[in-house]
């Protein structure tokens, strides 16, 4: 009962008259337990993210090319961008479009396919949790995609297009704008069943099969009052889990897309946000700029978060 | 009869769902899982093969040529081979390891105990999620400069001990998995919180941390070193193969082959933790 009562006590026995500051100084006292288990995870957090992200928050109202110190410029980084940038607008739309349509697609896929693969018996789950997951750890092989789609007639697509007389020349499947953002969604749909997917699935099978027998007295008559009623108000904590490596793997996406479509591609039509800070912090050396796109996606990430943590409490509430 | 057993045995089921349940879900393991056959089987195709036209999908006269030349690249490189995996091998395991420890352990005091600064704490952690990595990378180098740990294996292994995925995962298994009642109980009888980490909280969320190990093993595995580690001897595996599949179109036969040997360890990985995970659902869950 350490951490409960001793807390508790601490309330009943500070006098009114005691400063706010030595009250909180007998809490943290009191909670010492719980600060040992945070402090070995919570200093090297400080160190390792907190504490870049400050310095990187901080260097975007500057000048700053890696050789001489940061000089102070600042809004103007956040103006240029928005003024003066039109290759960051193609950018940030671009961004949007892939994020709107792999985010939500990819989560749905992620928590479809769990929910689908826990119906099954061990064995022949443990079968589909393999031949799905694959994908998100194969690494380089995910390469292969740019064999299939390959513009000449060698690539597998349009070698099967051309022989059934679908297309007359081969498409160039990466390199036109017209397709280019449309094959990279396709690919990276392949790869999506990856984190959400293994969490949803070990924490649907975390969920008390107790649950589901009272159910079934209760009167529930199918699995889609099932998931309704039962499964998806057990997952809540897990939801907001996946729905936030969706946000932030849709809307940093680059590091599959460069691969597929080159750096730059042609009219920036694979360019996505991450992309262009890419371009300013490893081409140009230009961190400034850089850490404030990085700066202008947090804000966008944490406003899109905010909203679907709002959508998100309706469920099962 | 007896029905096949592929189904978990639950109340409220139709055929017709079943039906449509397994080709759903067979057609979806056949988008996945079809590309990586293609790419797995292009390493063990001959050079001649690998370029025809039209292209076959699967190899006609395999062979081991690209593993053997791998190899031969291998055994050519500044320092044995073995360093590499071994230096990979130790960032992997030792890596994974102090994040599921450490994450867990925060995890277990976000989600159980109430005291000042839990929720900012974890509202910054999942704040942290939405930062690209790309602009910290200076800073980070930066600091771990400052504390001396510049082409060690420490400047891979403690940024991983604290990576934000492990403590919001681990949180959120904690908190569905655990019973508070679980916990009182154990309070009641004197248990130290320590004891209770150990006893009570892993042993309960083991689905979740089998699965967190599966997560942190696979980005660890993957991990160039870049800007930290210098020294050849230090440096890891998938830099090294880097390098052997950067020698151009002549060595598409054995980047195949480097692709299908990182694979191996994560896939083997996977596959022992998730039969893990079953186990213990197979223990506690279905009579």
């Amino acid at each position: 009962m350490r951490a409960v009562t001793e807390k508790q006590g601490t309330t009943l026995l500070t006098s009114p008259r005691e400063g706010r500051l030595a009250r909180l100084w007998k809490e943290i006292k009191a909670n010492k337990v719980s600060y040992l288990f945070i402090a070995p995870y919570g200093i090297l957090f400080l160190l390792f993210t907190i504490i870049p992200v400050f310095i990187a928050i901080g260097l975007s109202f500057t000048h700053y090319n890696m050789l001489q110190p940061p000089r102070w410029v600042g809004w103007e980084n956040y103006l240029r961008l928005f003024l003066s940038d039109d290759v960051f607008l193609i950018a940030v739309k671009n961004t949007f479009v892939f994020a709107v349509l792999t985010g939500p697609l990819s989560y749905f896929a992620s928590f479809l396919f769990a929910w689908f693969i826990n119906e099954l018996r061990p064995k022949i789950r443990a079968v589909f949790t393999l031949m799905l997951y694959a994908p998100s750890i194969s690494g380089a092989l995910f390469m292969i995609w740019t064999v299939m789609f390959s513009g000449d007639a060698y690539g597998y697509v349009n070698g099967f297009l051309l022989y059934w007389g679908f297309i007359k020349e081969p498409v160039q499947w990466l390199t036109d704008p017209k397709y280019m953002m449309g094959v990279v969604i396709v690919v990276v749909l392949w790869m999506s069943l990856g984190t959400s997917f293994l969490a949803f699935i070990a924490g649907l099978q975390g969920i008390n099969p107790l649950l589901y027998e009272a159910g079934a007295v209760d009167g529930i008559r199918n699995r889609w009052q099932e998931l309704f009623y039962i499964t998806l108000p057990q997952m809540r904590g897990y939801l907001m889990f996946g729905a936030i490596m969706s946000i932030t793997g849709s809307f940093t996406a680059a590091a599959q897309i460069i691969p597929l479509v080159g750096f730059p591609s042609t009219d920036y039509a694979g360019h996505t946000i991450v992309a262009h800070l890419i371009d300013y912090g490893n081409v140009r050396f230009e961190m400034g700029t850089a850490s404030a796109i990085a700066v202008i996606l947090f804000v966008t990430m944490v406003v899109v978060q905010r909203w679907v943590q709002r959508v998100l409490n309706k469920v099962g509430a | 009869m007896k029905k096949l057993q592929i189904w978990n045995s639950k109340p409220s089921r139709s055929f017709g769902g079943d039906l449509a349940i397994l080709v759903f879900l067979s057609a979806g393991a056949l988008f996945s899982i079809l590309p990586l056959v293609y790419a797995v089987s292009n390493a063990f195709k001959p050079l001649n093969e690998l370029f025809l036209f039209p292209p076959v999908f699967f190899v006609r006269n395999p062979t081991m040529n690209n593993f053997y030349d791998l190899f031969v690249l291998m055994s050519s490189s500044w320092v044995p081979f073995s360093r590499y995996v071994m230096n990979t091998l130790v960032i992997s395991i030792a890596g994974t390891a102090g994040h599921v420890v450490l994450a867990s352990l925060a995890a277990y005091a976000l989600a159980k105990h109430d005291f000042p600064g839990s929720k900012a704490m974890f509202g910054v952690v999942i704040l942290s999620l939405m930062f690209a990595r790309e602009v910290t990378n200076i800073p980070n180098y930066l600091i771990v400069s400052r504390l001396g740990w510049v082409d060690t294996y420490w400047a891979i292994i403690l940024p991983a001990w604290a990576m934000s995925l492990g403590l919001f995962l681990m949180k959120q298994f904690i908190e569905a998995m655990i019973d508070n009642a679980l916990l009182e109980a154990a309070r009641i009888e004197g248990a130290s919180e320590w004891k209770i980490f150990w006893r009570i909280v892993m042993p309960n969320v083991k689905p979740g941390w089998l699965t967190l190990v599966i997560l942190a093993f696979q980005s660890l595995w993957s991990e160039t070193g870049g800007q930290f580690i210098y020294s050849e001897q230090l440096k890891t595996l998938p830099y090294a193969l880097n390098q052997i599949i950067g020698g151009g179109i002549a060595r598409a036969g054995v980047g195949a082959a480097v692709g299908v040997i990182m694979m191996i360890v994560p896939i083997t990985v996977f596959v022992i933790n998730q039969s893990k995970v079953i186990d213990t659902m197979g223990a506690s869950g279905i009579k």
